[in-house]
This record gives structure tokens, sequence and C-alpha cells, in this order.
């Protein structure tokens, strides 16, 4: 049982300085809990003097939205890191020979408890700096009538950077329980509470000190975020969603170019493959011909960022790949990880000199400067034609029948070409439920997603095991070329692909499985149901 | 979670002065330690300036209608709790024996929950041979006794040893030190001496007499604590030295 903490800010202009104690309004707030307690100050005390510590999330807040705070704290020499949920110490490990204003991959930290609880949740994703806080904390005591603490008040006096910005907090005080004495803290609470210039404060500091910095956590998702409603003109919502993702391929070019970690760029990619998707299935809600000349520049950003992410594909499976083999050793696939690692290393600097570049600039910034144009019109014209939800309810249902009529004329015969086709029609279907998400019944939006999720998943594994193999294929004959391919590691190759080979298999028998479940006389019930609306 | 338990039939030999420090210490090394004053005295309740009340008493620990956990206190120290006293506990004994089942391993069975959250507990003791010190002997894995050096002492080391060896299954450890030692007087000298010579289960280390430990009632904290540097303390830090190896088996 962790007893509690009141936490509380004080606004130093708003407490009158007591007489003969200088201008420390802090004294003012111990002559407010002296009249009731006695109040010893304990310089020495646990956890009191000078502190430095980063707050480290991933770019993408993983750690927060599993409701976990990781900390480092720097110390005289090193540092170490500790991990809290609600407040209370989950782990803590000491880290040595790192900077922590560098970004760092959760599998780079040493071994030790904390690397074990995030591993999982951060990989592949690095651990960036969110806001570093300086400054010293001072623990004072609050006696009973026996003299026996009942009670700690806690001042934490900060600065908070990030990025070169520093902002000086307004000083933290908060009342620790002590255990047993929960009506002593309450009282003490009351008095701060009452005293003027303090209110109460966010109960986490790392809140304190990002709402300092104007930032608050989760403020970048890859996920669609766009606030769009039913009776927002179609052309309005779409220039809005599209608006979302530049902002989001924006977001993570300077990650990319600093080459942080893949996903970055796996995000990048992500917002760019929704925006062409969005300019071919709801670019006719816009005004005529000003998608078209975007979509061939959007497929140039996707062909320029492909070569970097399969590499990376094929660094981030290695592990899991080297594992699967039997005959070989992993140990002969050393040289073909090398090979990988060369060829991203020149696939990256084109890449970055792609995003680097003039044409890469005037797409982003003609892009939204015409997209906010459209989304900014004003006058009778964007009140006229359809809505926003005649929008989603035809071209959600147009995709679904799409996908169902594609998927029905697949036998265990047909080509792999035709599954890739079905893959990337399901695709765009994902697309468009997720662009309209805000006006769907949740429950039955939810169904449909289960469903088709599942279906990707198979689609996904059967398409890239094909792929990977293909590429194995011709990565082997490159290497051959360069004679940077040991017999040995050829034949581990080989013996991947063939367990490539075998997925894939797998991946058939299972889609024949689950096309009937998503598209079948329940699915379509569902799809039914998600766009039926009341008025209709 | 071990537990030690400081016991003595007689009263006045130095149990509760060295369940306050030797707690003390345990949490000063960083183990979370509670400390449990089964004495109805309430001393080291007062020795740590905490009020010796359980809200519903003893009555309502044993019979589990108060969870121990919620009659807890935080003590000044880091790491270090107590269960406060109540002047109820003199008729722990009865309460004790109201349930005929496992009536002498209640006190273990309370602990028990606890031990997630602390790694020593200490349990005081009551001067007494009784039903509450028959239910420590089963819970304590080690049993710390304070002799005074008489000749008696030894009887009375020989009794609880002979009473331990009758156990079932499981038995305390016991480990005896010598407390109140005078080392002015002779007898003093040889009967330690000798005593912790021969036999293996008493401590080299002893605890002087010295105004110091009883200015702990005047300070109201463990000699430990206010006099870090002083004989006292040290003779605490060397005992607790010497019997937390044995203490930590297990």
């Amino acid at each position: 049982m962790t007893p509690d903490r009141r936490v509380f800010a004080l606004d130093e202009g708003d407490v009158p300085a007591p007489a003969g104690n200088g201008s420390n309004p802090v004294s003012a707030v111990l002559d407010v809990l002296g009249e009731t307690f006695g109040v010893v100050a304990e310089p020495g005390a646990p956890g009191s003097g000078a502190r430095q510590h980063t707050w480290l999330d991933t770019f993408d807040w993983r750690l927060n939205r599993a409701g976990l705070v990781l900390e480092y704290e720097h110390l005289r020499q090193g540092g170490r890191l500790l991990l809290s949920k609600d407040d209370v110490v989950q782990a803590e490990q000491p880290v040595t020979g790192w900077r922590s204003g560098r970004p760092r991959l959760a599998e780079d930290l040493p071994a030790g408890p904390v690397r074990d609880q995030i591993l999982k949740l951060a990989s592949p994703r690095a651990l960036l700096p969110m806001a570093t806080a300086a400054g010293t904390v001072s623990v004072t005591r609050l006696l009973n009538a026996d003299g026996k603490t009942v009670a700690q008040l806690i001042v934490d006096r900060s600065t908070v950077t990030q990025a070169g910005q520093a902002v000086p907090l307004a000083p933290r005080l908060a009342i620790a329980e002590v255990r047993g004495y929960p009506g002593q803290a309450r009282r003490a609470a009351r008095l701060l509470a009452e005293t003027p210039g303090v209110s109460a404060a966010q109960p986490s500091a790392f809140l304190a000190a990002l709402h300092a910095l104007r930032r608050h956590p989760d403020d970048y998702s890859n996920g669609v975020t766009t606030e769009i409603t039913a009776q927002m003109p179609a052309s309005v919502a779409v220039a809005t969603l599209l608006l979302g993702l530049l902002d989001t391929l924006e977001q993570n070019v300077d990650g990319v170019l600093r080459d942080i970690d893949t996903e970055f760029l796996h995000d990048l990619r992500v917002a760019a493959r929704r925006t062409r998707s969005a300019i071919k299935l709801l670019g006719d809600a816009l005004p005529a011909g000003l998608a078209a000349p975007y979509a061939a520049e959007f497929k140039w950003l996707g062909d320029l960022t492909t070569p970097t992410r399969d590499l990376d594909v094929h660094l981030l499976g290695f592990g899991a790949m080297a594992g699967q083999l039997v005959a070989a050793s992993p140990a002969d696939l050393e040289p073909f990880r090398a090979f990988l690692a060369r060829r991203r290393t020149r696939e990256f600097r084109r890449l970055a000199a792609g995003l680097r570049s003039a044409r890469f600039k005037t797409l982003t910034d003609h892009w939204r400067k015409a997209l906010l144009e459209v989304r900014d019109a004003a006058g009778p014209a964007r009140r006229r034609g359809v809505t926003a939800d005649d929008l989603a309810v035809s071209r959600t249902g147009r995709m679904f029948r799409r996908v169902a009529a594609q998927g029905a004329a697949i036998t265990p015969d047909s080509a792999p070409d035709l599954l890739h086709d079905l893959r990337k029609r399901c695709k765009e279907l994902r697309y468009v439920l997720e662009f309209f998400a805000p006006l769907h019944a949740p429950v039955a939006y939810r169904k449909v997603v289960g469903d088709l999720k599942q279906l990707q998943d198979c689609l996904g594994e059967f398409q890239d095991s094909e792929v990977q193999r293909h590429e194995i294929g011709a990565l082997a004959d490159e290497m051959l070329a360069e004679r940077a391919a040991p017999a040995a590691t050829l034949l581990a190759m080989g013996e991947i692909a063939a367990n490539l080979v075998h997925r894939e298999a797998e991946a058939r028998a299972d889609f024949a499985q689950r096309f009937p479940r998503f598209a079948g006389p329940a699915g379509q019930h569902r799809f039914h149901a998600l766009l039926t609306r009341p008025s209709r | 979670m071990k537990i030690y338990a400081t016991y003595n039939i007689k009263g006045g030999v130095g149990k509760t002065t060295a369940a306050v420090n030797l707690a003390y210490l345990s949490a000063a090394d960083g183990y979370r330690t509670l400390l449990w004053d089964l004495d109805p005295q309430g001393a080291a309740s007062f020795l740590f300036r905490i009020k010796p009340r359980v809200k519903g008493g003893g009555k309502a620990l044993i019979r589990g209608t108060k969870a121990l956990d919620d009659a807890i206190k935080g003590t000044d120290f880091e790491h270090l709790d107590l269960l406060p006293a109540d002047f109820t506990y003199r008729n722990m004994d009865l309460l004790l024996g109201d349930r005929d089942k496992k009536a002498t391993r209640q006190i273990a069975q309370l602990l028990r929950p606890l031990a997630g959250e602390y790694e020593h507990v200490f349990l005081d003791c009551p001067p007494s041979i009784s039903l509450v010190s028959e239910n420590v002997m089963h819970a304590a894995d080690v049993l710390l006794v304070p002799l005074i050096p008489t000749t008696l002492s030894v009887r009375t080391l020989d009794q609880l040893t002979e009473f331990v060896a009758g156990f079932d299954g499981r038995r305390p450890e016991i480990r005896a030190f010598f407390s109140m030692v005078d080392r002015r007087k002779r007898l003093h000298q040889e009967i330690t001496a000798q005593l912790s010579a021969e036999r293996p289960v008493v401590a080299a280390t002893t605890i002087p007499a010295l105004s110091l430990i009883e200015r702990m009632s005047v300070e109201r904290a463990p000699v430990a604590a206010f006099a870090p540097r002083s004989p006292a303390a040290r003779a605490f830090r060397a005992l607790w030295t010497e019997i937390s190896p044995a203490c930590s088996k297990g």
C-alpha cells in the first residue's frame, strides 16, 4: 500500500512574503503549516537535494499509452532509469555511458529490469527525451504534539527544458502522507489549499513539465485522427482528412532524416499510401482537377521510400529468420546481414536526398495550400452537394462489394497476383473505413474492422512471404555478382526461401477459411448494419 | 520475509530496546521492516512516538475484522513501519484461545499476507509464558533471547531450548545475547565470556548497561538514530551484524 501524495503548485507572485523572511514564498507556506504542526526541515532526507531527470518515451508515446512513465535520473556518475506506473516505481536500473538527450533504441539498453519491462512495448522504436527538468527538492517534516512525523512537505523547484526551450515550472508542493496518518495529511493539504497563491497541480510531474512546454502526451498518433462530421460538405471532409495525413507525413520527416528508428519511415509511408488511396477513392469530391497531379507525386514519394523500407523489414526480421534455420547455422547468414546493412546505407542516402529535395518541398507546400483553400472556402458553394456521410456510405459500400466480388473469384489455383490485388483492395476498404470512422456506430465499426483485419493479416502473410522469397533470390544474385556470397550463406538463404514457400502455402489455406467469414451472409449483414442510417 | 522475535519469560531484560534498535538497523540497511509491538504496555510504540492504540483492539486483529495492514503506522524512519500496541493485547491469550483450531499458529497466519510488503518483521513479545509467546515462537524464524548475566539466565535459556525442541515440524532458530552487561562487575564478565564460548547459540556481542540506552525513553527514538556513534549504538550494530547472517538463511 502506497500512502497518498497531494500535489499543489505555488504561484509565487500571489503569495504574501512573510515579514523577515525575505521574499521566499515557500516560507509563507511553512508559516501557515507551522500554526498547526511542528515544522522541521530535513536537509539530508531521501530524495532531497539537487536533481536532474529526463522523461523518455517513444515518438508515438507507447509507454504513456500503457500508463508507464520512464525517467532517466542524472547522477554524478552515469544515471539510472526509473519506470513508474501511477506514480509508483515498478523497476529501476543503472545506466552508464548514455547521454539521455540522444535517442536510444530500447533493445540497446543494458540488461536490467527496466529493459525487460519496456522492450516488447517499445521495440523497434527509440526512446526519445520528451522533457528534462533540473532543480532542487527539499523535505520538511510535519509533526504532531508527540513530535511524531505525520506528513511531509516536499518542495520541488525545477526548470524544464526541451529542444533549447527553458521554462521555469511553478514550485510543486506535495503533502506526502505517512502511513497510518491519512487525516493529518488531509489536514495539511487543506491548509495548503487555503493558502493564497497555492492551487491544486497536475499530480504527475511529467504532465506538468509537458504542459509547461505546451505539449501533451499522445500529441502524435500514426492513426487517422481527423475530426469530421456527418453533415460536413464532402469536399471539406476530404480536404480535412488529407490535411491530417499531410501533418502525419511531415511530422515523420525529421525522424527519417536523422534515422532515429525504422518506424518514422514506416509511418511516413503509411501516410503517403493513405493519401494516394484517398485521392483515388475520394478525390472526385474535391474541386475538379485538383487532386490528379498530386497522385503522381505521391506515387513518386512512395517509390522513393520503398527500397529502404524493404531493407528495414529484412533487417528487423533477421533474428527471427535466422532462428528458423534447421540445416544451416545463423552464423552462415552474417554475410547476408552485412550485405543488407551496406545496401540500406546506400538506399538511405537516396531517400534522404529525395526528402531534402525541392520536389518534396514543393509537393508538401503546394498540396497543403490547395487543401487549405478547399477546407476554408466560404460561401454557398460549400453548403451544396453531397455530405461527408453520403460519401462515406456510398464509397464504403462500393469498396466492400468490389472486395467481395474479387475475393469470390479466387480459387486455390488462382495466380498469386489475384491475391495481391485483393490485398490492395482490402487496404483501400480499410482506409475508407478509417477515414470515416467518426461517422459510424462504434460497435458496428469495430465488428467490420475486426473481420477485415483478419482477412488482411492472412493476405499480408501470403504476399510478404512471396515478395520476400523473390527478393532473397534477387539479393542472392546481387551478392554473387559482388562476390560477397560464401556458399554457406547462399545455402542458408535457400533454406529461408524454402521456409517462406511453406508460409505462403499456409496463408493460402487460411484465406480459403477466412474469406467466406468476411464476405458471406454474416459479413454482408455486418456491413449493411454499418452503412444503414436511421434517416435513410 | 524473515521474522525475528525478541523473547524472554522475564521482564526488564532489554527485549524492547533490542527490538527497537535492531528493527531500526534493519531498515537503515534498506530492508523493508515492520515491528509489531505485542506488549500491552506499549513501550516500543512509545519509543517511536506512536500512540499505543489499534482501532477495534486486538480482538479485531485476531478475528480478522481489521487487517493488520490497516493498523500499521509509518515511523519517522525510512523503510520502518510499526504495528502499535493496544491495551486490549493483555487479553490476547483469551482471544487466541477462542478458536480451538491451530490456536498456537494464529500470529503466523496473520503475518502471512504481509510477506510481499516486508523483508524483515520484528515481534516484540511481552514477558510471560503464554499462548501469545507460543504463537510468537511458531511464527518466528529466529528467537532473539536477551539474557541478563546471572546463572539463572542459563536455566531460562535451557528451558526455552527444550520447549522449542518439542515443537512438531518447523522450529525457530534460537540466538541469545547478553544484555544490560556491567563490565565493572566480575560476575558479568565471567558469565558472558564463559557462556558465549561454551554455547554457540549465545552471541559474542554483548549489550552494555549504559545510561544512553535508558535515555531512549527521553529522546523517544532508537539509540542508533539519536546517537549513532555512541558505544551503545555500536553494540547494537555489532549484534545486528553478528546475528543477521544467521537470520538471512532460508
